[in-house]
């Protein structure tokens, strides 16, 4: 079977005016998406992640039709988006996290009714998935409220059952928990595993939130600045990335820096310390060693951060080597 | 195409839905949307309390003037005016949220907000025009004549569509160009109220030969009422609102295919 997405050496290049001098003005190439090539199978669940403006958006707009890329070849579901937009339209589903995909002034209930006959989804279908999104979402008490009285999570929540009413074969999330609150957060994502894991859905999804794609995702795309710079698992991704994981130790009491094999002091507050250890290393040797020495009253682990790991990583010249994705 | 005219028939439904639902407001704002273009027509009727004739023209002649190009503009305005509304979209990103749907994107934007207040005016056109069909004893009109009534009507309803899908083509370059279509349809609408022997030549023929609104009512009219063209146009031009309504229309398609192309590869 072929790949479900293919994107080969897929670019987009706009042209920027300028305003240069009173009334010249300058053009200017951006390269927003330059040359990435990757395949997604279905069923797998993505996290296609980078910082602002690396071309995440850029690309999910190329996904789903919205923009025409400028260079190479992409296909989902073996359709070119670019000109077969609708027909790939009733067999995907988009979640734009700033943006509602619902009719800002109806209830949820016209809205679904609406999006049913305009997908031309089955009565008995329509009714299962909807039964199963209110109940999963917790909708019940919201169907009646019209759109824009909807806090940002309830709308949310709203527009990720929008999207998978008519049963979408892929389902692209772009920065789905933006501005969520973490038991909102916990339920959109619990949600999501259930739909990947039930359905067979595809997912990609663009976050900023390193949380996210640790829960969901055993795949991650990093991209910077157009290009790809690494795309395997997240373990690789840090251990690629040479991040530190952080142990902050809550002493007993206040002590002068303390001292174990396989970490190192890094500052001290009061009774609480900060030590580092190498991203690939398992901190529970580490952590036996001190509960050995110290009198301990609480700690905990801290991944590096996800931001300051892409960093490093395209610091370093990109991927050290371009992993294969797990099939 | 069936597909896309049904989902803009699903769409509109349901904003009319939506807006039944709270009928006392919905009864005012279609009386006030009646009222207010009514006071159009009130202006002429003042006029004619003073003068007897404008341009040469009669009371019920300028009547039904009024009444055919308000018709033809008030349907236009009821099915298509809400494209007004796309270069908000395409500056706030949310014309992305119409691109990923399966329904093509031009209906979709005519059915936003469907507003059906927007049948006031075309009430009250009809209102006028049935008014001036017996003012000026229309019983005794040919078939040709009558047939010429609707012709002129749908006719027009296409070239001020045209102008409505144009002038949001044309939004995908210039987002804050809805006033320039606003000139165009509101100002046309209010310029063929009147007869064309009130304006200079000059403008009867930009209104012939480069926005063709003249087509809308005066070229025909001009016939049906039986007088002399103030262009000296061949006799045949005055059947020609149809024929001059299709290019039109399919201008506007281009126009309108080449916004959404250059909005797909620039995005914005």
């Amino acid at each position: 079977m072929p790949d479900f997405i293919e994107l080969d050496r897929l670019e987009k290049v706009f042209t920027v005016r300028r305003r240069a001098g009173r009334l010249r003005r300058e053009r200017r190439e951006v390269r927003a998406v330059d040359g990435i090539s990757c395949t997604v199978a279905r069923g797998e669940m993505v996290g296609y992640i980078g910082p602002n403006g690396a071309g995440k958006s850029t690309t999910v707009k190329m996904l789903t039709g919205i923009l025409t890329p400028s260079g190479g070849r992409l296909r989902v579901a073996g359709i070119d988006p670019a000109t077969d937009r609708t027909r790939l339209a009733r067999r995907m589903g988009v979640v734009f996290g700033q943006r509602t995909t619902l009719w800002w002034d109806l209830p949820l209930r016209d809205s679904y009714a609406l999006m049913r006959r305009l997908y031309r989804i089955e009565p008995a279908r329509y009714r299962v998935n909807l039964e199963r999104c209110v109940d999963l979402l917790d909708l019940g008490a919201l169907l009646d409220v019209p759109v824009r009285q909807l806090s940002l999570g309830q709308r949310m929540r709203g527009d990720i059952a929008a999207a998978l009413l008519h049963d979408p074969e892929v389902l692209y999330l772009d920065e789905p928990t933006i501005g969520l609150d973490v038991v909102s957060k916990a339920k959109v994502r619990g949600f999501l595993r259930d739909v990947n894991a039930e359905r067979g859905t595809t997912v990609l999804l663009t976050t900023h939130d390193l949380t996210d794609v640790e829960q969901l995702c055993d795949r991650v795309v990093v991209i910077d600045r157009g290009r790809l710079v690494y795309d395997g698992g997240l373990a690789g991704l840090r251990a690629a990335g040479g991040g530190e994981r952080t142990l902050v130790v809550d002493l007993a009491r206040e002590a002068p820096p303390v001292e174990v094999p396989g970490a190192r002091f890094v500052r001290s507050e009061g009774p609480r310390q900060w030590l580092a250890l190498p991203a690939g290393a398992s901190a529970a040797p580490v952590v036996a060693a001190l509960a050995a020495r110290y009198p301990l009253a609480d700690l905990s682990v801290r991944e590096p951060d996800i931001e300051e790991v892409i960093a490093r990583v395209y610091a370093s010249g990109g991927v050290p080597a371009p992993t294969a994705a797990p099939r | 195409m069936v597909d896309g005219l049904r989902a803009y028939a699903l769409i509109t439904g349901m904003w009319v839905r939506s807006t039944l639902a709270y009928r006392a407001s919905f009864a005012m704002t279609v009386v006030a949307n009646f009222a207010v273009t009514a006071l159009d027509f009130v202006a002429i009727m003042i006029m004619f309390g003073h003068v007897d004739a404008l341009g040469g023209f009669a009371m019920a002649e300028v009547a039904f003037l009024y009444g055919t190009t308000s018709a033809a503009f008030g349907l236009a305005d009821l099915l298509l005016g809400s494209m007004n509304g796309v270069g908000q979209r395409v500056r706030d990103g949310t014309l992305d949220v119409l691109l990923v749907r399966p329904v093509p994107v031009f209906l979709q934007v005519a059915a936003d907000r469907f507003a059906l207040r927007r049948l006031g005016r075309v009430s009250q056109a009809l209102l006028v025009l049935g008014w001036s069909l017996v003012q000026l004893d229309a019983a005794s009109w040919s078939a040709g004549q009558w047939l010429m009534v609707p012709m002129m009507v749908l006719s027009g309803t296409a070239i001020y569509g045209a102008l409505y899908a144009g002038g949001a083509a044309f939004q995908f370059w210039a987002q804050d160009a809805a006033e320039v279509q606003n000139s165009f349809t509101y100002g046309g609408n209010t310029l063929l109220q009147y007869p064309p022997t009130v304006f200079g030549a000059e403008l009867v023929r930009g209104v012939t030969f480069v926005v063709p609104l003249a087509f809308v009512n005066w070229v025909p009219a001009l016939r049906v009422l039986g007088r002399d063209d103030p262009l000296g146009l061949p006799g045949w031009v005055d059947f020609a609102s149809p024929a001059v309504a299709l290019v039109c229309c399919a201008g506007a398609g281009l126009a309108w295919r080449a916004g959404l192309r250059g909005y797909r590869s620039t995005g914005s």
